[in-house]
């Protein structure tokens, strides 16, 4: 593949940021930064706070301290980033199709095609099924798909290999080489080994 | 637009698609209003005279019953999540599922009314009426209950909590709904109930998306 | 919560630190707390031996001493609550949510006094407890909605998530009870033309009005003393389940 620029380049900046649930301090005065093309791989033992961190990048939890920003992203091209966390957001009674679809229209149809997608994560075979009948790996696929169909330059994922079989991890891998190539960027929290040259890690200590 | 259409097809789909909602719904309103007469006596005259209160309790309990499901299962899958990082503001998105909670939890009632007429003894302008307020003042009940139902959805004991929080605030839309269906007050009474009962509807339709939606953006985790 | 900030400068700043904030009030609940006694002294001392009774109502209109002043505390607590909530919302001033969460109980509970004050009233004036007149099914309302409030902080159990939603749910309810006031009004009319017996006659003369006067403040001042404690209390719970919390994750790593 080769390597072309279809995100607008955008940085993740974060300083000094202080985030966690409620008042329970878990990150404090974290600084960093993570340019187009790069990708940031989060470790640490459970209870670090992976997944709050995650959550404060994406938005979604107020930090507690500090500020996340987004360098170069235009407010008007609508939201600059996918998280995908541990919930799927796969539905029982909607089609596996559909399911997809539905997210197209919410997050804008500026990626793949629906079929397209999930040729790539492998479930165009069962496209017509039922979502509830999705093994949890599937399901995981499922999910992954979602980024796929609208186009966003920061990937924010929370153990996106949990749940997929050692194919699956490839799949992740290789949408993450894929997305950095294209200009992405990336910050993964995850247990597993995923082997690509654009990521750093930072890993968190447990907090006493 | 897009995304509210998606919004709203996907949660309608869900709530007729085979989940039986809408029958305990309809179910729950006719055996409230059924098992009044139980209570009070089969009073033929005294049943009718109360027959629009009892209809308006019922679509009330009723539409209170299915407060939970409007946002609680995509809280916890995870879609509620998702939504506040859309394309489509979070305010629509509220507004969508305020109309689909109208029409699979309110409309569904008003069809299935002439049912409590008849066991109710109530006449025929009576229960044209109770049809006309109930269509008037429902959409404020739903749009209450979105309220309700967004400032309790992350918590654990949100289901019983969010009725108890609504059902004073709905006190004048039962107020207007059947004043607008008695009597006592002559015709002009009446005209008068009706119309603040559309105004009610119409503001609480207008203002409830986003005090939802705020609620969920910052309550939710 | 801002704990390891520097000392800041500007008051609203030190206010809005916890600590800080009680170690500024604290020596404001004493001498409040005596001003309050001195004025229920002489208050109900006007009450009780320095007003007349009425000709029509007797020694009962002396319960009006305490209904007027907690119906109109069981307002007043809202409208603190509704700023309270504002500036949770707009200032996100940390006190603010303190503020809102002690008052609620404390709303709940004079208004609850107002109900009772008015239906013991009531026994004797209209010959019975509860009479669904305008004012008395708008104050019960109020009280539900009193208790949903309290319902929905001990719901949550982080409390800087449930300031943010009960704030909203706080102004949702103040733009609600002037609609509900006047449709409460307009059903009781509507259902009983006849008019009952109003309590605020529009001539009161000098000799109720003092006592009423000296009760009223008594009653506010009483509402700012325990507001006040409330809010230390508050802070202090806060802080002990912060430590509480520090110390379980410390034995569990």
């Amino acid at each position: 593949m080769t390597p072309r620029q279809v995100h607008s380049p955008i940085s993740l900046r974060a300083r000094a940021l202080a985030c966690g649930r409620g008042d329970t301090l878990l990150i404090e005065g974290l600084d960093l930064d993570v340019e187009p093309g790069a990708g940031l791989l989060l470790r640490g033992p459970n209870g670090a706070g992976k997944s709050t961190l995650l959550l404060s990048l994406a938005g979604l939890l107020p930090p507690l301290g500090g500020e996340v920003s987004l360098f170069g992203h235009d407010p008007e091209d609508g939201p600059a980033l996918h998280y995908c966390g541990h919930r799927n957001a796969v539905r029982p009674r909607l089609g596996v199709r559909q399911t997809l679809a539905f997210w197209r229209d919410i997050n804008g149809p500026t990626g793949l095609s629906v079929d397209a997608a999930l040729e790539r994560v492998g479930l165009l075979p069962i496209a017509g099924l039922d979502a509830g009948y999705l093994s949890a790996g599937q399901q995981r696929r499922l999910a992954l798909a979602r980024l796929l169909v609208s186009r966003r330059p920061l990937w924010l994922l929370d153990e996106p290999t949990a749940a997929l079989d050692t194919d699956g991890h490839r799949l992740v891998a290789s949408l993450l080489a894929q997305h950095l190539e294209q200009g992405g960027l990336a910050v993964i929290a995850t247990h597993d080994e995923i082997e690509l040259p654009a990521l750093r890690t930072l890993a968190l200590a447990a907090r006493a | 637009m897009r995304g509210f259409l998606a919004v709203l097809w996907r949660d309608l789909r869900l709530a007729l698609g085979g989940s039986g909602d809408v029958l305990t719904i309809v179910l729950f309103f006719v055996i409230t209003g059924a098992i009044t007469p139980f209570a009070v006596g089969p009073d033929q005259a005294l049943l009718s005279r109360i027959a629009p209160g009892i209809v308006w309790i019922a679509a009330f309990l009723a539409m209170l019953l299915g407060l939970d499901r409007l946002f609680r299962p995509d809280q916890e899958d995870g879609t509620l999540a998702l939504y506040r990082l859309a394309d489509v503001p979070l305010a629509a998105v509220v507004a969508a599922k305020v109309i689909v909670h109208w029409l699979t939890a309110a409309l569904p009632l008003i069809v299935a009314s002439p049912l409590l007429a008849v066991l109710l003894a109530m006449d025929f302008p009576t229960f044209a009426r109770t049809v006309v307020s109930l269509l008037l003042g429902t959409p404020a009940l739903a749009a209450f209950g979105a309220i309700g139902a967004a400032v309790t959805v992350t918590t654990r004991r949100g289901g019983l909590l969010a009725p108890i929080l609504i059902a004073p605030l709905c006190v004048p839309v039962l107020i207007f709904g059947v004043g607008a269906i008695a009597m006592g007050g002559g015709p002009d009474q009446a005209g008068a109930a009706l119309l603040f009962l559309a105004a009610l509807s119409l503001t609480a339709l207008a203002l409830s998306p986003f005090a939802a939606a705020l609620a969920i953006d910052w309550g939710e985790e | 919560m801002s704990i390891e900030t520097a000392p800041k400068i500007s008051w609203w700043n030190r206010l809005a630190h916890p600590g800080q904030f009680v170690a500024l009030t604290r020596p404001l609940v004493w001498p409040l707390a005596a001003l309050t006694a001195v004025l229920f002294a002489a208050g109900l001392w006007f009450a009780f031996f320095n007003s007349p009774a009425d000709y029509q109502m007797g020694d009962t209109v002396r319960i009006m001493y305490v209904h007027v002043p907690t119906a109109w505390l069981s307002q007043f607590v809202y409208a603190t609550m509704a700023v309270s909530a504002l500036g949770t919302l707009i200032w996100r001033h940390p006190m603010a949510d303190v503020s809102m969460k002690s008052a609620a109980p404390l709303g709940a509970a004079f208004t609850a006094m107002a109900l009772f004050t008015g239906s013991m009233w009531g026994r004797p004036t209209w010959g019975t407890f509860w009479e669904w007149d305008g004012r008395m099914t708008s104050t019960l309302v109020l009280l539900f909605i009193y208790l949903g409030i309290v319902a929905l902080w001990r719901a949550f159990d982080d409390q800087l998530r449930a300031a943010r939603v009960v704030a909203i749910f706080t102004l949702v309810g103040a733009v609600n009870i002037p609609i509900i006031k006047f449709s409460v009004d307009w059903w009781s009319t509507l259902h009983q033309p006849a008019s009952v017996f109003t309590p605020e006659g529009p001539k009161m003369p000098g000799s109720i009005l003092t006592p009423l006067f000296i009760m009223f403040f008594a009653f506010t001042f009483l509402f700012l003393v325990l507001q006040l404690v409330a809010m230390h209390t508050e802070v202090r719970r806060r802080r002990i389940a912060t430590l509480e919390r520090r110390m379980a994750r410390g034995s569990a790593a």
